[in-house]
């Protein structure tokens, strides 16, 4: 049974920094200048084949080195399992976009920009999904309060279209 | 191609068939779309956000605001997630309830999709007779959760409280008879020449491009892929019960309106063997720090008061970990990704929203049909703006 962390570990050994178990579903921290090579080759290899992104979500822990965390969660229709890969950024890094894998990561990436602040690279269309474009901040971000910052919400007739 | 040729509409926020606050451009060429760009976050409330402030049991109010056509299955989800969490297993009856209430839930939230797909397309008639079973299913869900929209009743170890007797009765009469009026629906829309011409042939989704895009449920499932979390990833005992997942073929309109049927019946089978098969037994787990005692109990003795008060007021606390629980909604797979950090509150709860995976597919769907179609693409995709927009 071919088990994705021991491929990835094998595949990519300078790339994984830690390994693990989330209650069921095995996760790999990688590099994040990987995230591109990793997650192709964990689609495009036959014996694991994770065709299906299931999930594209970020977590900001606070402060510090590798204050964000990005999820890449993923499953295969061959082995029936789950699989999860994650990569750590600091302030102000800007991750590889994953769309041309995954169109679905389009949407996702773009929520993880307007919610966290994370750009990313090589992203075909990268703005705000949730949001109003003209927002000001980040609100998943741990020092945005949960009350808001105040800032008015601004609204505004748009200018006629072509 | 000349810009000027294109002529851009406005589709939404406020629209009847964008089921929701909905925002759609789209940029014509004649009739043809040539590109269709959703706008989303008219129905955003933060509630990822919120959910960071809340103690783990006021967050599960939260989750029957996300898919309001089927709030049971996102209670359930977000229970699955911190049971795993916790640590802690549901007893058999209360894995049987929920069984049973999830696909009650799964026919109520199908039955306003038909009804809103259906008049969408003109077929009016359908609205009268879906919202007819959908009222009554919402009576049932009244007689055991207190509520029809919002029941908050799924918790955390379990459920609220156990089933009154005369759920049982209101349960049993509704799925004695309810595989007759899907007969009804089929034989006004099945084999109905306006419906087919409406709906076959339009939309369609391959299955590499479902995969592709990360779609889920039956949207998937009508373009072919055998992926029902109930059979993949079974959960609350589901690998109980004996039923059917229906797969399509061309990955149309038409094709998800049948999987949807299909699933309608196979819901009320399950109903019938949680119903006919329900073991004895409390519906709570035996986990004192976390789950409430019984109300009489709290009234007569200090022990129990002080364990509700703290369950309450505190809360209870998880260890450090991250917990991954997902269900097979009405619209897909519906997950929540819930991360400890030893506190009384989620550190981070999110969401993996099928509607909004799904909606991210719809202009790979339209682009290149007519503008007429959008409205049949639209309500053949099955969204619901609380969980795209949370």
């Amino acid at each position: 049974m071919a088990d994705p962390a021991v491929y990835i570990r094998e595949r990519f050994p300078q790339a994984v920094y830690a390994s693990g178990e989330a209650k069921g579903i095995n996760y790999v921290t990688i590099a994040a200048e990987e995230i591109v090579p990793v997650l192709q080759a964990l689609k495009e290899e036959q014996a694991l084949s994770f065709t299906m992104l299931t999930d594209l979500f970020g977590v900001d822990y606070g402060s510090g080195p590798g204050r964000f965390e990005i999820n890449y969660l993923l499953h295969s229709f061959r082995l029936n399992r789950r699989f999860l890969v994650k990569i750590r950024l600091n302030e102000g890094e800007e991750p590889f976009s994953v769309a041309h894998i995954w169109q679905g990561a389009n949407w996702l990436e773009r929520e993880i920009y307007d919610l966290f602040g994370l750009r990313f690279r090589n992203h075909p269309d990268l703005r705000r999904i949730l949001l109003p474009d003209e927002f000001i901040g980040h609100p998943l971000r741990k020092d945005f309060p949960v009350e808001g910052d105040g800032s008015p919400f601004v609204v505004r007739l748009e200018e006629e279209g072509p | 191609m000349n810009e000027s040729r294109l002529m851009t509409i406005n589709m939404g926020p406020q629209h009847p068939a964008t089921h929701g606050v909905l925002r759609l451009l789209l940029e014509l060429d004649g009739e043809v779309i040539v590109k269709a760009t959703p706008h989303l976050g008219y129905l955003h409330r933060g509630i990822e956000k919120l959910a960071e402030s809340f103690t783990y049991n006021q967050v599960l109010p939260l989750t029957d605001r996300l898919d309001y056509t089927s709030a049971l299955g996102n209670n359930l989800a977000y229970c699955l997630a911190v049971e795993k969490l916790l640590g802690i297993s549901v007893p058999k009856r209360a894995q049987y309830l929920r069984v049973l209430l999830a696909e009650l839930q799964r026919i109520a939230a199908h039955l306003l999709w038909l009804a809103t797909h259906a008049l969408d397309i003109g077929a009016m008639t359908m609205l009268f007779y879906c919202f007819r079973e959908r009222e009554e299913v919402l009576a049932v869900l009244e007689e055991a959760t207190g509520a029809r929209l919002t029941p908050s009743y799924i918790r955390v170890g379990g459920l609220a409280r156990d089933v009154p007797p005369s759920f049982f009765t209101l349960a049993r009469k509704f799925v004695d008879r309810f595989p007759q009026r899907i007969d009804e629906y089929e034989t006004m829309l099945t084999k109905n020449i306006i419906w087919k011409k409406r709906t076959q042939g339009i939309a369609p989704l391959s299955a590499a491009d479902a995969i592709n895009y990360g779609v889920t449920g039956p949207v998937l499932r009508a373009s072919g892929v055998n992926y029902d979390l109930r059979k993949a990833y079974p959960y609350s005992s589901y690998e109980d019960f004996d039923f059917e997942v229906p797969l399509g073929k061309n990955g149309d309109v038409y094709d998800r309106y049948l999987v949807r049927i299909i699933e309608l019946r196979q819901s009320n089978r399950i109903v019938i063997q949680a119903l006919e098969n329900l073991p004895e037994g409390p519906v709570l787990s035996d986990a004192p720090l976390i789950t409430p005692p019984d109300k009489e109990e709290v009234g007569k003795d200090i022990a129990a008061l002080i364990r509700h008060f703290k369950i309450a007021a505190e809360g209870y606390t998880p260890p450090v970990g991250e917990a991954y629980g997902a269900i097979e909604s009405p619209k897909g797979e519906l997950g929540f990704y819930v991360i400890s950090d030893g506190g009384n509150k989620p550190f981070r709860m999110r969401i993996r929203p099928p509607s909004f995976i799904n909606l991210s597919a719809l202009p790979k769907m339209i682009e290149g049909e007519l503008v007429a179609d959008v409205v049949a693409a639209i309500g053949s995709l099955d969204i619901v703006l609380g969980e795209i927009d949370r």
